[in-house]
């Protein structure tokens, strides 16, 4: 169980390993508070959509044997969520719900979201051990947004070569983040 | 000298930093690289075909979800032509080809573009937008696969569909390739060098 955790979290870490949710590790991760809300936001997202997912797979998909229809059925779960979770933000959080805006919806999209359900699948977890999972791939995913939220302002004040300036020093960065993360 | 704008000046992948995940986890190898620009390239023309189609038909409101069932469906269709014709391909893109329904360029052309153009242009941006993208993911897998392991697979996991299998070996063990270009840090730094390289060209040519 826990070597699952740990895995998820650090060695298999889903930007710096799947390369998944780059797009917003590239686009939103300026605010180190945007980063933590948005990451909470995600993994209320995940967490929901895996216990869905698992079950809809378990007593619909696989005794009709139908799984060639879990990309479409995944992916409008994590939808419906998506709009179940900005209800919830738009009613009892409207200040957070303000500074996030437009990015909310776009966790629909986010392919560290699809990425991890897809994993649990693929990987055949039981329900707890795809609960545990999809745990510490959130976690390692909000812990890396954090981390480059803190480096990424670093990085905009140094001196570096003006063409690798923006975009290509953030990958460079996250490279050398990858290997370290690799090797703990 | 157009299409060296298109292909460099308005590349998705390497200007405008679009559907990154499968760029850098298939590229382990050349013929998975192209073989993924293609997927994601049919993917689009259809899309934005079917989209541009049927764009005064679709309101404003539900036109994301409606968006995603479309590219999923297609995505759908193509997995099931892989699973069933070129079953080593299909386990070896793994999670990453039903990934292609959350790339940002597909939803990205359909919601700029094709939603609110005519059906030839939609076809003509997503051709111009597919082949940027194949012609990207080629050069980080020729890279990665050559700096890497010092092989360049043309063909290898769809030969049982094509009948043709070819490897080649680059370097003949005078010069030792270098696993990290092979790990996912070795791919974030590469792109990153590819990116700046081509940012100071465009440099140069302004000045």
């Amino acid at each position: 169980m826990s070597s699952i955790f740990i895995t998820a979290l650090i060695a298999e870490n889903v930007i710096l390993n799947k390369f998944l949710g780059i797009c917003s590790f590239l686009g939103t991760s300026n605010k180190e508070k945007n980063a933590l809300s948005m990451g909470i936001c995600t993994s209320f997202v995940v967490l929901s959509s895996t216990l869905l997912t698992y079950l809809i797979n378990k007593y619909i998909l696989i005794p009709t044997d139908s799984t060639y229809l879990q990309t479409i059925t995944f992916i409008l779960v994590i939808a419906s969520f998506v709009q179940v979770n900005e209800l919830i933000m738009k009613r009892y959080f409207k200040d957070i719900y303000k500074s996030l805006g437009i990015y909310l919806p776009l966790i629909t999209t986010n392919c560290a979201v699809f990425g991890i359900i897809l994993t649990n699948i693929k990987m055949n977890y039981n329900l707890l051990e795809s609960m545990i999972n999809s745990l510490g791939s959130t976690l390692g995913f909000v812990l890396v947004l954090y981390i480059f939220s803190l480096l990424r302002e670093k990085l905009e004040t140094n001196n570096i070569i003006k063409s690798f300036k923006g975009i290509p020093i953030a990958l460079i960065t996250a490279g050398i983040m990858a290997l370290i993360f690799a090797r703990i | 000298m157009k299409i060296f704008k298109y292909l460099f000046k308005e590349n998705p992948v390497f200007v405008l930093v679009l559907g990154l995940c499968s760029t850098l986890a298939v590229t382990t190898t050349f013929e998975k690289s192209y073989m993924m620009g293609l997927v994601v390239m049919i993917i689009l023309i259809l899309s934005n075909l079917i989209v541009s189609l049927i764009r005064k038909y679709v309101n404003n409101e539900i036109r994301i979800p409606v968006y995603i069932i479309i590219i999923s469906t297609l995505v759908t269709i193509i997995e099931i032509f892989l699973s069933r014709y070129s079953k080593p391909l299909y386990d070896s893109f793994g999670i990453y080809l039903p990934l292609v329904v959350v790339n940002c360029i597909i939803l990205g052309r359909a919601l700029s573009y094709a939603s609110k153009h005519k059906v030839i242009n939609s076809l003509k941006d997503a051709l111009k937008c597919g082949i940027g993208y194949l012609v990207a993911i080629s050069i980080i897998g020729l890279l990665r696969e050559v700096l890497g392991n010092g092989t360049l697979t043309l063909m290898n996991d769809i030969s049982s569909l094509t009948g043709y299998k070819e490897v080649i070996r680059i370097f003949n063990g005078n010069i030792f390739p270098n696993k990290l270009f092979l790990t996912s840090g070795g791919a974030f730094i590469l792109l990153g060098i590819i990116i700046g390289f081509i940012n100071s060209i465009k440099k140069g040519k302004e000045v």
